[in-house]
Order: structure tokens, then C-alpha cells, then sequence
């Protein structure tokens, strides 16, 4: 055994126990500095991210604004749509609960064990949808039976609803859930938690206005991300109400009177451009659009051969017939190419020479000895051939484009199409073919390659009606903010603000042709004539669509037929509104394009009639 | 000295190791109440837990060092029955079988490792000459490098690190001769790639998450930027206590137990760290005051490696929770939540009182 020597072994053990402690005592300081270092000199970043840890701002989205029309009908609005919510974590037996719910109402009882098995443990406190879009009857029944669902409860968020259905759709468009193609050149914090965004017409143009500010709340949340306060909120503010010019009922009535066809009636208020209707049948509901339309369905509308989701007042172009004939009268006139006293003998056809093609009058007998005013009345075609012929395609293309044809009226809702006046110069660039007089006899009774619009029709009778002056026809009135302000929507600028005449009595001469057209004993809609014994001044047009003018319409397939057409205003002497009607494959103007006029015009001095009773009564 | 000291010297009590322990405890328990939400029943299990603690202290001072010299081959075999016994039976907690579950009690024997392994290696150290001789240290290191081994396998490597360096204590205080240091730094150095290798992947994670916790702060990073957060918006004052946001919304984990240190700092700032800091150099210091003034080399070992592996783990606990070091899962000492640390460390703080009562007084000092 060896000795043990207790002081060499005592020194040794307090020289290394001192060099222990002093490294641990250079530990310990250096602990020191870095909660100095985070404590004190990170101390403002470290809280900032405790903030940022701590605190998150949740979107409140506003409310949308509404859409009127004119008379006060609503046609879009926000209708409480009911969900089905479980927090799973407040639910003792979920399987059991859900088996009981299944008796109460329907429910994909699969689905949703599948979407609760799919959740995560730590969540477990978050809501979870079972069932959107609940029954009334549904919701009441739950309702009474909440007691027996701790845990389940039913949630309301506001959805878009049309109430008018297709009768506004083309106009009003509709809304859609937003994706992220929607947000580009919007405010993208003000979007933040917004479902749907409008997609198209009204909804989709006046997206700002309707959407409103959103509003935020900054909430205290744990790591979990469960709310556990709100510290601070700022409410919404919803949008503004637009309210249209469009008139409900009138709109209701040009769809009833386009009922089975095809086709489009405009109506205009001439003093304010308001277009009163605007109805292009067949048209589709654009609720579907709302929740998402499903393919299927989605299909069916694209692949109608009516082509409902085409609005054929802005972007449908026709061939327009003889309502141009006003048009081109006017232009020739002022041309003095023609004058009221000069005639022209109609024996049914027109040749440019005399062993020319013939270009047909639609009066196979012919009209006899025609003048300007028989010419309208009649729809004379072979007097306008002489006309056409005597002004030349440059001057016909001059007076058509100054009544607004070949370019957009600057009607406030996007997509119009401008339709075609035909030109030498058009003509060559476009089909890089050289013009010829045949084309300029037929461009006369507006056919060949002339298209117009309705819109354009129904812009052309106004300025008819107005001797000239332009007001751009326009859907949007006003819109009005929950508090109340008022603000018009800006007028577009009229492309010519008015159409100067050499002699303004030449309105006159054509305003009162386009009156016998109506009320004369030879004009080609004297079935046309109004109510109460209002003057209506009008006129007919038969666009051919097949190159078979011959033979009785009742012969031809449906799509063949010709296009009715027919412009007006009334009351004529003091027009206070114009229309325009198109009936695809129609038949004749005067058949059926001029009744349906006639009737809208009913429509509308009736009910004018029966509110200045009611002024009259109360005052 | 006066007669109450000497009526606690017969008791075997030091009134200065117990009532810098009951310091400490008591700020343990106040700031585990804000760590738990205000959970009186986590409180109440801590105190019970301290109870049980406080009892294993003062029992263990009764036994005398001589006692404890004898016993120790028992209990470091005990020990590492229990550790085979984990590894076969034990019950498994995040991948990691750490627990033993003895019926009435749950423990965790690696915990027991903590004072076998001083105790063993100062008991056969101190019954030879020093500086050890070359057959003794490569005893000590078999009886050393068995449990941590061990305890490495569970997979626990922050427990068996200090296990390990509990024991290495032992012998740098022994005397081991430079040299033989100088040997051991340069073949754990070369062995530090192998090492890199061979431990767990997570652990790996946890090593490159300290150098740059940005880089996954959802995963392995998550903790480390939670606690840099909880620290630095402290401030030197603190949030005040029960207000501290990051602990109370939950978004520091382990806030009860490896990471309580986070809490506090947050509510109670850099004043209240260097509070607290005083609080253990009262306990430690104590430590050290009974170390140096032990009367024989055994004892002198002991208390010495024993105060200086409970300085190690405030050391380790706090540069982890401070982003100095990876986590590695070591509890605060009297103060985090949990049972078996806190038994172990007041039977270690026991021993070290048992050396200081059991003095014979034939000089004063």
C-alpha cells in the first residue's frame, strides 16, 4: 500500500478547483452578456415580434352595395345564406351526433366523417362546414333541436341574389367567387377575405363603387391561432347602392313581347338617354352564376342555339333593312340630291342599265309613282335605289355614320360592338376587293354588308326624334353611399353633340313619312298605331338573311327567315321616347317587329298616364 | 458558534445550504404558477415533488460520509441494474425509452447516474495515493464510460454528457496529470467527426438549428426563436409577472420545464435574471465553502464534483434556453417542473451537506 500524502494531494485539488471555478465563473459572465445582448440591445426587435406573435388583423369584408332600378325594383341583393358549422372539440360523441343529425335533415353523412377525420388535433377548436346553403325548413328545424347539438351551430353570410332573374342578367351581370385573376389592378387590402367579385355587366363595371372599404380587427391570438380577444376594430363601410336606369316593368314587358323569339327591344328616354329597357331574349339567370354554375349546366348555356348568354342589344349586329331609309332620306336631302317634290316609278324592280340584273322591290306589282314621303310610308325600295344611286356609297356612308352608325353609341356598359357601315375604302382593305354600283343600290335599303346594332338602331330613331341633338343612351343613374350621398355617374361625352342640318325642315319632311308609316292608310304598320291617340312615328325593315327573297315566309326554315326590324318615337310631334325592335328571323317588320313597339309604347304612355293621374289626384 | 447551530449541526442540518435552496425553490414555484397559466394543481404537485425532495436532503444528511463511502459500489450497481432494466422494460416517451415505472413511482434512472457516478469514482479515487495511477484511471474510466454509455443508448445524449462530465470532474480534481488531459482533449477532438456521425439526426438538426434558427422557424427552429423572442422582449424590467405574451398564448414550448428560464427572463427581465443568478451563487457558493473546508480527499471529491455538476446544469439549462448551445433537454434545477431532477439534485445537495454537518470538530474553522 502506498502512502498517501495528504498535502500534495490537498494542494492539488484546491489549485484545479480554483481553475474550475474561474472557467465556470467566465461561463456564467458570459451568460450575463448575451441576456444583456438579447434584453437590451435586441430589445426592440424581440418585442416587435412578440407583437407580431401575438397580434393578427382579421378582414371584416363589407357589405355589398345594392342595384335598383330605376322605378325602385331591386335586381341585385344580399340574402342571408345559412351554413352548418361543428367546433369538433366541444363535441363529446361526434359519430353519434352526426347519426342524429342525419335524421333531421339531409346530409352526406360520408363526407363529412371523412372531412372530420382529415383534421388535425391542435385545431380541433376552429369551426368546420358540414352543410352549405340550409333550407329554410332546415334551419328552423335545427333550430328547435339545438339543445340536443352542443357543439353544432348555424352560421349566416350574405350571398348575391338576383331577384329579377334574366330579365336584368345582361345588364346587371352577375357576381363570382373571386380568383386571383379578378385581383390584378384592384386594391389587393381591401380584398383580403372578400368572397365574390363581379364578373360581368353592372356588377363587374361598377365593382369599386358596389364593393365598399373593408374593415379589420386586430385580435390577440395564441400559438394555436385561436382568438383569444379583439384589441381593436374598425368597422366596414359597404358599398354604395347603384341604381340603374332601366325600368322593371318595361323591361318585364319587352321580355313577355319577345317571348318565342329571338331578338332584342330597346327603349330610350330621350331627354336623358335613360335606356328604359333593354332586352335581348333569350337571355339566362345569373344566379347560377353565383355559387359557382356547374359544367354541365354551364355547357347547356354556351351550346344553346338561342345563345342566351349573348347580349344582343350592345353586340348582336344585323343587317338593318329599311330602317335606315329615314336615315339615308335625311342625308339625301340635305344632299340635294333629292328634294321633297321629286318622284320616281316603282314597277317592282330597279336596273342600274337597261339590261342590267334587276334589284327587286319588296312589292313584286310595284308602288307605281312614288315621292319621298310614299317611299318611307311605303318602304319603296326601288326609289331608294334611285336614291343610293344618286348620292353614291360616300354619301350614303356619310349620313349613316352622322345618325351614329359604324361606331359604338358610348352607352356606359362594356362589350359593344360598333357594327359596319360599308365604304370603297372598307371594302378594298377588308376584302381587298374593288367596289361595285350593285352594292351601292342594296347598301340604299340597308342591306349587302351594312350591320347595326340595336343599340345603334335605337340611338338613330332618337336622334331622329331630337332633330339632331345626340345624348349617348346610358344604364347607370346614380349611386348612393349608406350615408346618404348621391353621386351621378359621369355622362359620356357625345361623340357630335348634335347633328346640324342645312335646312332643319327637312326633320320635318321625314319625321312626317315615318308618321305615315303608322298612321297614313298606305304605311307598312298601320297596325302599329297607339293608344289614346298619341302619334307614333316609325318604320318598318325586313332584313333578308338568305339570298331567296321570294315565296311565303311560312315556306322557309326558321333561320332563313328574314329579320324583323322596326324604329320609332313617340309621341311624334313631341317625342318623348324612341325604341328599337329586333326579331331574329322574324318574319316583317310590320308583322312582328311593329307590334311589339307598339305595345312597349303602350306600356310606357299608360303607366306615364296613370302617374300623372296619381300626381294630379294628390296635389 | 451559538447552541441553535449547534442543535442544527447534531440535526445535520446547514442552515445556509437550506435556506439558499428554499430561496431558489420558492422562486421556482412563483414562477412556475405564471409557467402552468396559473395552474394551483402543477404548483401543488411541484410542491409535493419539493416536499419529497427536501425529506431525501435531510435523510441523506443523517448519513455520514463513511456511510456513503461504504454504500457507494451498492448504489452505482443499483444504478446500473436500473439502467439495464430501462433499456429492456422502460417506458417510452418521444421516441426515447427514459422512464422507469416502479408502480407507485415513475422515474427516470439516468437520474440516479447523476450521483452514482461522483460517488463511485471519488470512493475508489480517494482510497488511493494521488494523482490516481494509470490502472485506476482506466477503472474509472470503465466505471464511467458503462452508464453513459447507457444512457447515450436511451437515446438521452444531454444526460449522459453530464453523467460523463460529472465523472471527468472526479478525476481532474483527483490530480489527473496534465498530460494524460492534454491525451483525452486531442483523441476526443479527432473524435468529434466520428461523433457527428454517429449521434441521432435529430440531434444533428438541434446542433444546426443553434447555429441558424431562421433557417426551419417552424421546425427544429421554433424553439430557439420562441425563447430568443420570450428573452429579449423582456427588457430589463420584464413584462411583470403572469404577463408574459409569449408564454401565457403559448407560443414557447416546454415553458414548465427544459425552457421555464425563457419565461422568467420575460417577466421579470434582466434584473430579475441577475436575481436569480444571485439566488444559485448563494447555493453554490455554500458548495463550494463545504468543498474546500472538507476534512478528508473523499469528501473533498464529492462535494466538490457534486456542486460543480449542479453548477454545470444551470450552466447548460440556461445557454440552451438562451441560444448558446443546442437543446438538449436539461431541466433547470429547482425550478423546472418535474420530479426526479428535482429529487436528485436535493439528495446531491443532501450529500454535500452531510460532508459539511458530519465535520469533526478538532479545529475550528
Amino acid at each position: 500500500m502506498e502512502i498517501k500524502n495528504k498535502d500534495s494531494e490537498r494542494s492539488i485539488f484546491f489549485f484545479r478547483l480554483n481553475v474550475i471555478t474561474a472557467l465556470l465563473v467566465a461561463v456564467l459572465v458570459c451568460i450575463v452578456f448575451r441576456v444583456f445582448y438579447l434584453q437590451i440591445l435586441n430589445h426592440e426587435h424581440f418585442i416587435t415580434r412578440a407583437q407580431e406573435n401575438r397580434l393578427k388583423i382579421q378582414p371584416i369584408v363589407p357589405t355589398r352595395g345594392l342595384i335598383y332600378s330605376s322605378d325602385g325594383v331591386l335586381l341585385a341583393g344580399n340574402k342571408p345564406s345559412f351554413s352548418l358549422l361543428v367546433i369538433p372539440e366541444k363535441v363529446n360523441d361526434m359519430e353519434a351526433s352526426i347519426l342524429r343529425l342525419s335524421r333531421l335533415m339531409q346530409l352526406d353523412t360520408g363526407g363529412v366523417q371523412e372531412t372530420l377525420g382529415g383534421l388535425k388535433e391542435r385545431t380541433s377548436f376552429r369551426s368546420v362546414i358540414l352543410k352549405n346553403q340550409l333550407t329554410e325548413q332546415e334551419v328552423a328545424v335545427f333550430s328547435v333541436n339545438r339543445f340536443r347539438f352542443p357543439g353544432f351551430f348555424i352560421d349566416s353570410s350574405l350571398v348575391r341574389y338576383y331577384p329579377m332573374g334574366s330579365d336584368m342578367a345582361h345588364i346587371v351581370g352577375y357576381v363570382g367567387k373571386m380568383n386571383s385573376r379578378d385581383l390584378s389592378g384592384l386594391d389587393n387590402s381591401n380584398y383580403r377575405g372578400t368572397r365574390f367579385i363581379g364578373k360581368i355587366g353592372v356588377e363587374s363595371m361598377q365593382e369599386e363603387v358596389l364593393h365598399g372599404k373593408a374593415g379589420y380587427q386586430k385580435v390577440e391570438v395564441n400559438a394555436e391561432g385561436r382568438v383569444l380577444r379583439v384589441v381593436e376594430r374598425k368597422d366596414p363601410t359597404a358599398g354604395s347602392n347603384v341604381h340603374l336606369a332601366v325600368n322593371s316593368m318595361m323591361q318585364r314587358q319587352a321580355f313577355q313581347l319577345l317571348e318565342g323569339f329571338s331578338g332584342a327591344v330597346v327603349m330610350l328616354e330621350l331627354e336623358s338617354g335613360s335606356l328604359l329597357a333593354s332586352a335581348s331574349n333569350p337571355s339566362f339567370d345569373p344566379n347560377l352564376f353565383v355559387d359557382g354554375i356547374s359544367s354541365s349546366a354551364y355547357k347547356q348555356l354556351i351550346n344553346s342555339p338561342g345563345k342566351p348568354l349573348f347580349n344582343r342589344v350592345l353586340q348582336g349586329q344585323y343587317p338593318p333593312g329599311s330602317v335606315v331609309k329615314p336615315l339615308i332620306a335625311i342625308g339625301a336631302l340635305e344632299s340635294a340630291v333629292e328634294t321633297t317634290g321629286s318622284h320616281v316609278y316603282c314597277p317592282g324592280f330597279y336596273r342600274l342599265n337597261d339590261e342590267g340584273r334587276r334589284y327587286h322591290c319588296w312589292s313584286e306589282k310595284g308602288h307605281g309613282k312614288v315621292d319621298l314621303n310614299n317611299a318611307i310610308a311605303r318602304s319603296c325600295d326601288v326609289y331608294f335605289y334611285q336614291l343610293a344611286k344618286n348620292i353614291g356609297i360616300d354619301g350614303l356612308k356619310e349620313s349613316l355614320l352622322s345618325f351614329g352608325l359604324g361606331s359604338q353609341t358610348g352607352v356606359d356598359l362594356p362589350g359593344e360592338k360598333s357594327g359596319l357601315v360599308p365604304s370603297r375604302e372598307w371594302k378594298k382593305s377588308a376584302l381587298g376587293k374593288s367596289w361595285y354600283p350593285g352594292e351601292t343600290l342594296i347598301s340604299g335599303i340597308g342591306q349587302g354588308f351594312m350591320l347595326a346594332t340595336p343599340i345603334q338602331l335605337a340611338q338613330a330613331a332618337a336622334i331622329l326624334a331630337r332633330k339632331g341633338l345626340v345624348t349617348p343612351p346610358r344604364y347607370l343613374d346614380y349611386h348612393q353611399s349608406t350615408d346618404g350621398l348621391k353621386e351621378e355617374f359621369p355622362r359620356q361625352p357625345a361623340g357630335s353633340p348634335r347633328l346640324q342640318l342645312r335646312d332643319a325642315i327637312h326633320w320635318d319632311v321625314v319625321r312626317d313619312a315615318m308618321i305615315d308609316v303608322i298612321h297614313s292608310d298606305f304605311g307598312t304598320a298601320r297596325s302599329a298605331r297607339l293608344a289614346d291617340g298619341i302619334k307614333f312615328a316609325g318604320k318598318t325593315g325586313t332584313a333578308q338573311v338568305s339570298k331567296v327573297n321570294r315565296g311565303s315566309i311560312k315556306q322557309k326554315p326558321m333561320v332563313l327567315r328574314d329579320h324583323a326590324l322596326f324604329i320609332g318615337f313617340a309621341p311624334a310631334y313631341k317625342p318623348e321616347i324612341a325604341v328599337a325592335v329586333l326579331v331574329e328571323n322574324g318574319g316583317s317588320g310590320s308583322s312582328t317587329a311593329a307590334p311589339i313597339a307598339q305595345k312597349m309604347m303602350d306600356t310606357f304612355f299608360y303607366n306615364e298616364k296613370k302617374v300623372d293621374d296619381i300626381t294630379y289626384e294628390s296635389r | 458558534m451559538n447552541r441553535d447551530s449547534n442543535l442544527f449541526l447534531r440535526l445535520h442540518v446547514d442552515i445556509a445550504l437550506v435556506s439558499s435552496v428554499f430561496i431558489v425553490c420558492t422562486i421556482g414555484l412563483i414562477l412556475l404558477y405564471s409557467a402552468s397559466n396559473g395552474s394551483s394543481e402543477v404548483v401543488f404537485r411541484q410542491l409535493v415533488r419539493m416536499m419529497i425532495g427536501l425529506t431525501a436532503m435531510l435523510s441523506i444528511a443523517q448519513v455520514s460520509p463513511r456511510a456513503l463511502l461504504r454504500l457507494s459500489p451498492f448504489i452505482y450497481l443499483v444504478g446500473l441494474i436500473l439502467l439495464i432494466a430501462v433499456h429492456f422494460f422502460g417506458d417510452t416517451s418521444g421516441g426515447a425509452a427514459r422512464w422507469l415505472d416502479l408502480g407507485i413511482v415513475r422515474f427516470q434512472p439516468a437520474e440516479v447516474m447523476k450521483i452514482a457516478v461522483p460517488l463511485m469514482l471519488a470512493a475508489i479515487i480517494a482510497n488511493r495515493p494521488l494523482p490516481p495511477s494509470k490502472r485506476n484511471i482506466l477503472l474509472c474510466s470503465l466505471i464511467l464510460v458503462i452508464p453513459v454509455f447507457l444512457i447515450y443508448q436511451q437515446p438521452d445524449l444531454g444526460t449522459s454528457l453530464l453523467v460523463g462530465f460529472s465523472g471527468i470532474i472526479v478525476l481532474f480534481l483527483g490530480g489527473v496529470s496534465w498530460r494524460a488531459i492534454r491525451y483525452v482533449s486531442l483523441f476526443s477532438l479527432c473524435a468529434a467527426p466520428l461523433a457527428w456521425i454517429s449521434i441521432h439526426s435529430y440531434q444533428r438538426e438541434r446542433i444546426r438549428t443553434l447555429f441558424n434558427p431562421e433557417n426551419d422557424p417552424l421546425g427544429a427552429g421554433y424553439h430557439i426563436i420562441q425563447s430568443k423572442i420570450a428573452i429579449g422582449s423582456g427588457g430589463l424590467y420584464g413584462k411583470g409577472w403572469l404577463n408574459g405574451t409569449q408564454s401565457h398564448l403559448e407560443f414557447l414550448p416546454e415553458r414548465a420545464t427544459d425552457f421555464i428560464f425563457a419565461v422568467y427572463c420575460e417577466e421579470f427581465g434582466l434584473v430579475g435574471v441577475l436575481m436569480l443568478m444571485a439566488a444559485y451563487l448563494l447555493v453554490i457558493s455554500r458548495g463550494i465553502h463545504v468543498a474546500r473546508n472538507a476534512q478528508d480527499t473523499f469528501e473533498r471529491l464529492l462535494s466538490a464534483s457534486l456542486i460543480i455538476t449542479f453548477v454545470t446544469y444551470i450552466i447548460v439549462n440556461v445557454m440552451m434556453v438562451v441560444g448558446l448551445m443546442p437543446v438538449v433537454g436539461v431541466p433547470l434545477p429547482l425550478i423546472s417542473y418535474g420530479g426526479t431532477s428535482m429529487v436528485t439534485m436535493m439528495a446531491s445537495l443532501g450529500m454535500v451537506m452531510s460532508i459539511h454537518t458530519h465535520r469533526k470538530f478538532y479545529s475550528r474553522d
